[in-house]
């Protein structure tokens, strides 16, 4: 076994082993600046653009899961334990195209060929999930991938042709990896020190393997960087040009990872991706999974968790939201002790949280949907998919003999924090469930935000489709006129 | 006889995949960042401007240069020929003189061993700025009288007395945004030093001539000292075309004075700050039509934000006059043209030059009129288009001769089955309080040919090497548009032999000189007729060498399917290009093309400065929520005249991309600067370009299927760069009806560019009040 100190991962089917240099060093910098391997490129440097998109195949038991990710917001040590798959991987020992490259070429799918390496990595790593996948599927699989030149039409006929012509994976080859990454498992921390090369500070990584081991790493260290998927933390890096002296790795805390059904709730681990989150919590709250869907590309949610966005505390963060009107509660967890509260009171005000030194955001306990209960949760950002939200609204609304019997409206994106419309729960509960109440509600919610105007969206615009969206619920809730331009989520389960 | 049917590879007319398409799914093709890095190699960095207008009072660097790893730090100081790197005007300073006028303009640059290094450094300047007023809207600049050029005018008849008699007269006024290119690769530049202080500059650009006349205008060289060169760039737009020169500039310089290479590669945010977008536009109108719609006199007052510098805006806003009319005949028309200086960065060139600004401005007073009277819009349009003598000139005088957008118009209807979908959607919208739907017909006509007329031309250089393979090279650029696949498949064409043995190399300064920059939709245009020029002298030369060798007259010599017939006799390409050598024939040639029959008065606005038309027309169906603003496009269908395309899966995919672009432009991407000139949105984070599924649920695009060029152009083939993005145009208008039907009065109501869910919000809020009142 290797000592600690040491990243090891596959690429190309070969063990590659790295003294650590810089512990956040990107993936894209190291391939790009050190491995010689350019085709996978820079296009934001911000994980928006996908140009940089890698595939990274992890153990699931005795198989092999593939994810795109986003290169440019990972940073190398992450990749500890893993196989790397980059676009120079894809083509055969003989030089021959891959299906998903050769059905690109085919349905003239590039034109500047910037962006392509990355599209063909989200394609292949599309073509590594079973079944054939719809139209709905193969346009999200490349939402975090920006391409300026064609349209995304030939690249979709591409997706559709490469499904024809993708053989499956060799099972003595699986094997064989299966075997490699076993080896490369961990039963300890793995601990990295490095040095920034700009300013010679000394830099720390810790990527412990039990959840013991990540309490005792977080108290010795309460100011270190938390690091779950990067996707916020990996931009401190890449755009605030931050030296990040301690960071502390959750991805190989199995503990944080898993989601547990409790009978009346559903726990989810602080670790857990979005993709993983997704279909549990979808299933359900329809409109919740179409919302994780929305938080982010394909990219971003293999590698961005629940616990993240929680964590980050971010006023525009989507799932803070959704699960605070769901009655979602959150285990903290502080050496070996873990307290319990309920999401919202997390959220203190901007850039201000319920987290104590050492302590560390673990689980989030959400309650499963009753009788009667309508979940309800809306996004609103210039475009649909991979964008920031302007405004993100959710519901929970119980009906019982045409009254409201309990109401939970909460906001992002109109406050410093996620934050309840009390006024205008206050305007509803306990009222008949009509239109004069809806009115009244919306009105009451002047009286709950004082919006920000930004590049994102004006305060009134925010007020007026914040005040709409109740109007959007109540018709949902008692007719069946469509009220979606996208029809998704709770718009098709109704259906 | 062999060979009579069968056809070489890569002939024109014919589906060819892009020749570098095997290298990009491989990650293959080399991009300039992708170049292996010498081992001494600086990087640059460029400190920018943090105040929209102020002059620097103090400028202190030491601490910059204290940094480890900084070699070199360059200021205007430095510069040893001209602080300028401005393509005609003299007033786009490299690096600034102790003025700023916009957030993001150069201050100075560090070389130092990693990027890092030389932005930390950077950041550690001392700079002391006396701030003064910025203008930073159109609004301001207007008011002000803040201009880079005066007012310009174009028009005909009399405009006025033709208002005053119109039996309905209206007026109106919206806004149209601006766009940034979002290339995928950045702007970037790498500069080798040579012999004797000149230099070598690898450089994404458009327009490899300009960067290497600046790069010596800068060092105070000769423009033979520089040799510019590029394969391919990452996407360009037009923001490659005068913009790549500021960078190659400085990683020259920095060459020169190091004597070691220097790269200069910008990220996002600096590139999105620091370089120009699409010029935005506020639109007044004042329109007199008769009952039935005619239009009998306008007037248009277009005002557009041109940035600190004159850049090519008088160029681009004279193609938004140009574009003014779009398909129609306007008859007594005044078209005004305010230019605007701001304190923000210069804007340049993009897909459409000012015309998609001009020709959305008309389609909109269309539409307006149409709801004024009550009537279809795609029946105003159809009234107005240009027609026979009498209703065939434009306002700039030159006679419209190659018409089909009717054509055009009315086999997309047809096709599309707009009449029975107009019913749908009326349907739709009566039965739906929250959703609606919108349906718009809109055509594009667009003038082709630099309006500039001696850019009109274009160089090539074509080798055939004794073993009958082939070498190629032109002015023209590859930004992704298959402008060099289209070139081969002339060249292959013309010798008939198959594409595969016409090598395609890097556009560089040093074989072909002088040249114009790939835009205005022109490459195929003029480098291709360029290369068939080079192409048929030394086929001439061979058929003159055959026929003296083989004693038989030229005009029985023909050259098929990669054999030369000489009367009877079958010889391979190759073996005759070999007995040609041995007999000592030059099998090498330049080639050369001016565009014909072109003519511009500017000063009067009147002439002919496009060649020929491009035509193509779009139905686009959309669905609003009228809660929320939010909005998709569920439908587009697209028939567009590509001339006799000389490769038709280039040209779907010009258009498709351009439509996307377009529809992009006009919905999801919008540009912010805040009151103090700071751009809010400069990365994808917050800059919003269209994705995979933004694309149309449903997507039809037709080539006209009797498309031909009217005039000599390459094998009769029509440019295809630009005149797609304005078929997005379609998209924007139909938003505008279903914004129109939540009420079913006929007042007027204003949409802006881009229909962002907030505008369309807006705009239906206001609607439904009007309604209500």
């Amino acid at each position: 076994m290797a000592a600690n100190g040491t990243i090891r991962f596959l690429l190309d089917g070969k063990l590659c082993e790295l003294e650590s240099a810089d512990p956040t060093e990107t993936v894209l910098n190291y391939l790009r600046y050190r491995a010689a391997r350019t085709g996978t490129k820079e296009g934001c440097a911000e994980g928006d653009c996908g140009a940089c998109t890698v595939v990274l195949g992890e153990l699931d038991g005795d198989s092999i899961r593939y994810r795109a990710v986003n290169a440019c917001i990972l940073f190398m040590p992450v990749l500890d334990g893993k196989e790397l798959i980059t676009v120079e991987s894809l083509r055969a020992a003989d030089g021959s195209l891959h299906a998903v490259q050769q059905a690109m070429v085919d349905t003239h799918g590039s034109q500047c060929g910037f962006c392509t390496p990355g599209i063909v990595m989200s394609l292949f790593a599309l073509s590594k999930k079973d079944g054939a996948a719809d139209r709905n599927t193969i346009e999200d699989a490349l939402a975090g991938n920006l391409c300026r030149c064609t349209g995304y039409g030939p690249i979709i006929d591409a997706a559709e042709q490469m499904q024809m012509n993708v053989s499956a994976t060799d099972p003595s080859e699986l094997k064989e990896k299966v075997e490699a990454l076993k080896a490369l498992s961990r039963n300890q921390t793995l601990a990295l020190t490095g040095k920034s090369t700009l300013t010679g500070v000394e830099k720390k990584y810790y990527a412990p393997v039990s959840i013991e081991g990540l309490a005792e790493i977080v108290e010795q260290h309460p100011d270190a960087t938390i690091l779950a998927g990067g996707t916020d933390v990996g931009l401190w890096v890449t755009k605030q040009h931050r030296e990040l002296e301690t960071v502390i790795y959750v991805g190989g805390v199995a503990e944080l990872q898993k989601i547990e059904d409790h009978g009346d709730t559903v726990v989810v681990g602080a670790g857990v991706s979005y993709t993983d989150a997704m279909d549990t919590l979808g299933a359900l709250y329809p409109d919740m999974g179409e919302l994780i869907r929305r938080i982010g590309s394909v990219q971003i949610r293999n590698s961005g968790t629940i616990g993240g966005n929680i964590a980050n505390g971010s006023p525009i963060g989507d799932s803070p939201p959704a699960l605070i009107v769901a009655g979602a509660s959150l285990i903290l967890q502080g050496g070996d002790q873990e307290r319990t509260i309920p999401l919202e009171d997390y959220f203190i005000d901007y850039d201000k949280q319920d987290l104590r030194p050492g302590e560390f955001v673990s689980k989030v306990i959400v309650p499963k949907p009753k009788n009667n209960q309508h979940f309800r949760a809306y996004k609103l950002s210039k475009r649909f998919d991979q964008d920031i939200s302007a405004v993100c609204g959710c519901f929970s609304l119980t009906i019982e003999d045409g009254m409201v019997a309990d109401v939970r409206i909460c906001y992002g994106g109109m406050a410093a924090t996620p934050k309840r419309a009390a006024q205008a729960e206050r305007a509803i509960n306990g009222k008949p469930w009509c239109e004069e109440t809806v009115l009244a509600g919306m009105k009451a919610m002047e009286q709950d935000y004082t919006p920000l105007s930004d590049m994102r969206a004006s305060a009134d615009y925010r007020l007026a489709s914040a005040k709409n969206l109740l109007m959007k619920v109540y018709a949902e809730t008692t007719g069946s006129a469509r009220t979606r331009v996208l029809e998704r989520g709770s718009a098709v389960h109704a259906g | 006889m062999p060979g009579k049917t069968s056809e070489i590879k890569g002939a024109v007319h014919k589906d060819l995949r892009h020749d570098s398409a095997h290298k990009h799914v491989a990650g293959d093709a080399v991009y300039i960042d992708d170049l292996a890095e010498p081992k001494d190699m600086l990087h640059l960095y460029v400190a920018m401007s943090e105040k929209a207008h102020a002059t620097i009072e103090k400028i202190d660097l030491d601490a910059v240069r204290s940094v480890k790893g900084v070699v070199l730090v360059l200021t205007a100081d430095d510069i040893p020929g001209h602080n300028d790197v401005s393509p005609f005007a003299g007033d786009d300073p490299l690096l600034s003189d102790g003025l700023v006028e916009y957030i993001g303009q150069p201050i100075f640059a560090v070389a130092a061993d990693s990027v890092e290094a030389a932005r930390a450094a950077a950041a550690r300047a001392d700079i002391t700025y006396t701030e003064l007023p910025a203008l930073v809207s159109i609004d301001q600049a207007m008011e002000a009288g803040s201009a880079i050029e005066p007012m310009q005018t174009m028009g005909q008849g009399d405009p006025d007395s033709a208002l005053a008699a119109a039996p309905n007269r209206l007026q109106g006024s919206f806004r149209i945004g601006g766009q940034d290119h979002f290339y995928l690769e950045g702007q970037i530049a790498f500069a080798t030093p040579q012999e004797d202080g000149d230099v070598h500059v690898y450089s994404s650009t458009q327009h490899p001539s300009e960067v290497q006349h600046l790069v010596a205008h800068v060092l105070g060289r000769p423009t033979n000292a520089v040799t510019v060169e590029v394969r391919r760039m990452g996407g360009g737009f037009g923001g490659k075309e005068t913009h790549p020169a500021i960078f190659a500039a400085l990683s020259a310089l920095a060459a020169v004075k190091t004597g070691r290479s220097v790269k200069l590669r910008l990220d996002r945010d600096d590139d999105m700050v620091m370089t120009g977008k699409r010029h935005d536009f506020r639109y007044d109108y004042d329109v007199g039509f008769d009952a039935d719609g005619n239009i009998l006199g306008i007037e248009i007052e277009m005002a557009s934000r041109c940035g600190r510098s004159t850049d090519l805006s008088p160029a681009i806003n004279d193609r938004a006059m140009f574009h003014a009319d779009n398909c129609y005949f306007l008859g007594d028309s005044r078209i005004k043209s305010h230019r605007c200086k701001t304190h923000t960065v210069s804007n340049t060139a993009f897909r459409g030059f000012g015309g998609p600004q001009g020709m959305l401005g008309i389609e909109y007073v269309i539409d307006d009129m149409a709801r004024a009277l009550g009537k279809d819009p795609l029946d105003l349009r159809m009234a107005n288009l240009y027609g026979k003598i009498g209703r065939d000139v434009t306002p700039y005088g030159m006679t419209v001769e190659d018409n089909v957008a009717g054509e055009l118009m009315e086999t997309l209807a047809r096709d599309a089955d707009y009449a029975t979908r107009r019913e749908e959607v009326t349907a739709f919208n009566a039965s739906n309080r929250y959703v609606k739907k919108g349906l718009a017909l809109t055509p594009v006509k667009f003038g082709i040919s630099f309006t500039t007329t001696h850019l009109n031309q274009a160089g090539a250089l074509v080798h055939v090497y004794a073993d009958g393979s082939v070498h190629l090279n032109h002015g023209g650029t590859e930004m992704g548009q298959g402008l060099f696949v289209k070139v081969a498949q002339v060249v292959a064409e013309e010798f008939q032999i198959d594409v595969d043995h016409i090598k395609i190399t890097a556009t560089t300064t040093a074989k072909v000189p002088n040249t114009s920059a790939t835009a205005a939709s022109s490459g195929s245009d003029l480098n291709g007729m360029a290369a068939l020029d080079a192409a048929r002298k030394i086929k001439q030369r061979l058929i003159e060498f055959a026929a003296e060798k083989y004693g038989c007259p030229t005009d029985r010599i023909t050259f098929r399917n990669n054999n030369v017939y000489i009367e009877n006799r079958e010889v391979a390409f190759a073996d005759l290009v070999n007995q040609a050598y041995l007999n000592r024939i030059s099998l090498s040639a330049t080639g050369f093309y001016k565009t014909p029959k072109l003519h511009y008065d500017r000063a009067s606005h009147k002439g002919r400065p496009f060649y020929y038309f491009c035509y193509g027309a779009a139905v686009s169906e959309v669905i609003i929520d009228t809660l929320t603003g939010e909005n998709r496009v569920l439908r587009t269908d697209i028939l567009h005249d590509a001339g006799r395309s000389l490769n038709p899966a280039i040209d779907i995919g010009q258009i498709e991309g351009g439509f996307i672009q377009g529809m992009g432009w006009l919905t999801t991407e919008e540009l912010v600067f805040d009151d103090s000139g700071r751009l809010r949105t400069h990365a994808p984070s917050t800059y919003k370009i269209p994705t995979a599924s933004d694309r149309p649920d449903e997507m039809n695009i037709n080539l006209y299927a009797r498309g031909r060029n009217v005039e000599a152009t390459i094998h009769r083939s029509k440019a295809v760069g630009e005149p797609p993005l304005m078929l997005a145009n379609s998209v924007f208008l139909a938003l505008k009806d279903a914004v129109a039907s939540v009420d079913e009065g006929t007042k007027a109501f204003t949409l802006n560019a881009p229909a962002t869910p907030e505008e369309i919000l807006r705009a239906v809020t206001v609607r439904q009040q009007k309604a209500a009142g």
